[in-house]
């Protein structure tokens, strides 16, 4: 590993001052993917600020929303009694990401700072748009089974590995950013980015800004959820295709719903054409059916990748009657 | 190297070396440490480098005191400078758990933790874990049940299967399966350290 000079901070303020002063110093929190890709020559910041010790780990209801501080270990709010009652797919989510050791140190922060990546963007002889803009994508006639099959670009069919991401775009999660001029609030579905004509950019927070927590509306859909990722060996893998799905049921009829896809996108696919159809309808195998279907449209394979076109309308089916036999 | 099995074309020392190949780094490489060493004043840029970090923790309930780099890992620093060598370094990514230990009670990765990032902590490692000669019960157990076969992982699936326990994550063998899943064993023993873990467990013995 390429050294780098080491600071602690235990403020958000100096944190955040810290890293206007240097263009090329990173955050370190649990260190996770920073310190692995750092051993692997894909990054090398000339100064690593440790957050570790600045106060954001609260979990915390604050009046009808439930808020998460950037530094609560995945562990921390995977097992939080509040969690597990009133955002039970979050929890669920983050128990299928990782290891039990990497959760115990890895950020919620972290989880979202994750790089989208594959591969070639840790292959430091290969060309990859993400890592060195401009060499080239090695990934799209190359090794792609894991990749993308929505929103690609040319530049780029890498997906965004976090479960816990994809349940936070399906609650309609807020995230909090602190600035040098103050805080701003963005919507989680809005946070990570699509690869474009700029891969080397996975979300859209600033040079200067800190992820300080996330704010997520209590809801009604802690009854009927489910978490389903399908992946190459039974736990501890990347999702293939992941599906976050929770709906309220009356009568067996959807009043509100919330779907997302991990595994197949630059960033969480909110699925937004399924949610609406399936609004006010009967929670039916040939609605679930409709429903999927939908979710296809616009999906592009790559080759290795096909079996994802197929995979992905059986996972939400799947998930979707899963969510439905919790009743 | 011990200074008399120097060959007399090598470099007297570390920094010596870098210096030479930092030119050769920053064309291979290219990181902005290297290139600007290479340019400025390379002394002066590598000095602040490879400025050391003081560093309280406390390692199977012995106070230490040390300065360290900040790009060693826990796992180095443990095996390097303490000579605690029962931790294994496996894969050196946060892929095998082969350098599981506990960091204030709970499991870790030590190869993804830098050593300065554990200020203060209270780490215990496999050779913590018995009290004095009488094994821990998960020792037992591993060698009752041949929870392993080449040995490599066995400290690792060690730290993990009692932090499993802890956690109250061993209700099953699946549930033990899903909280062991960090844990790899190249050699197969699953079925084997599953049963070690189910024998602790319902064994009842403090972990």
């Amino acid at each position: 590993m390429i050294n780098f000079q080491y600071l602690r901070t235990t403020s958000a303020k100096s944190a955040i001052a810290l890293l206007l002063k240097d263009k090329n110093a990173k955050f370190l929190a649990g260190g996770t993917n920073l310190i692995d890709l750092m051993k692997r020559g894909v990054t090398a910041p000339e100064k690593l600020i440790d957050i570790n010790h600045v106060p954001l780990k609260q979990i915390e209801q604050v009046g009808n929303k439930i808020h998460i501080g950037a530094l609560a270990t995945n562990t921390a709010v995977a097992e939080h009694a509040l969690i597990k009652e009133k955002l039970p797919l979050l929890s669920w989510a983050l128990q299928a990401g990782a290891s039990a050791q990497l959760r115990n140190v890895a950020t919620v922060g972290g989880n979202m700072m994750q790089r989208t990546r594959c591969g070639y963007f840790y292959d430091t002889e290969m060309p990859c748009n993400k890592r060195q803009p401009g060499t080239g994508c090695g990934a799209m006639e190359g090794f792609n089974r894991m990749h993308a099959i929505f929103g690609t670009s040319e530049k780029c069919i890498a997906v965004h590995p976090s479960d816990m991401c994809v349940a936070l775009a399906a609650l309609d999660a807020e995230v909090v950013l602190a600035g040098n001029k103050g805080e701003r609030k963005m919507a989680f579905k809005d946070f990570h980015r699509l690869a474009g004509d700029t891969p080397q950019l996975d979300n859209n927070l600033k040079a200067d800004e800190m992820i300080i927590r996330l704010e997520i509306p209590v809801n009604n859909l802690a009854k009927n959820y489910h978490y389903l990722k399908v992946r190459d060996r039974a736990s501890y893998a990347f999702a293939l295709v992941s599906v976050a799905a929770a709906f309220e049921l009356n009568n067996n009829k959807i009043t509100d719903i919330r779907l997302a896809m991990g595994g197949v996108a630059h960033k969480p696919w909110r699925l937004t054409a399924s949610e609406d159809f399936l609004k006010g309808k009967e929670a039916s195998l040939s609605n679930f059916e409709k429903a999927a279907e939908l979710a296809m449209q616009g999906a592009k394979g790559f080759g290795e990748n096909n079996f994802k076109l197929k995979l992905a309308p059986n996972t939400i089916i799947e998930a979707l009657n899963l969510a439905k036999s919790k009743s | 190297m011990k200074p008399s099995d120097k060959k007399p074309d090598q470099g007297d020392s570390r920094r010596d070396f870098l210096k030479k190949s930092s030119v050769i780094t920053a064309i291979a490489l290219t990181p902005g440490i290297a290139v600007k060493a290479a340019e400025n004043n390379v002394d002066e840029r590598f000095a602040e480098l490879f400025e050391k970090i003081p560093l309280n923790l406390t390692v199977n309930n012995k106070a230490y005191q040390a300065s360290v780099e900040p790009r060693v890992t826990l796992l180095d620093y443990l095996r390097e400078e303490l000579h605690l060598t029962g931790t294994k370094k496996g894969c050196d990514h946060g892929q095998c758990g082969a350098c599981t230990v506990h960091i204030d009670g709970q499991r870790v990765n030590s190869c993804l933790s830098l050593a300065v990032m554990n200020e203060g902590k209270k780490i215990t490692t496999i050779e913590g874990l018995a009290d004095g000669d009488k094994l821990h019960p998960m020792q037992e157990a591993f060698i009752k049940h041949d929870g392993f076969q080449c040995g490599y992982c066995t400290s690792g699936q060690i730290m993990s299967a009692v932090a499993c326990i802890r956690e109250g994550h061993a209700g099953s063998r699946a549930e033990i399966s899903e909280y062991m899943s960090g844990n790899i064993c190249r050699c197969g023993a699953y079925p084997n350290i599953v049963d070690a873990i189910v024998e602790v467990k319902e064994g009842g013995a403090t972990v």
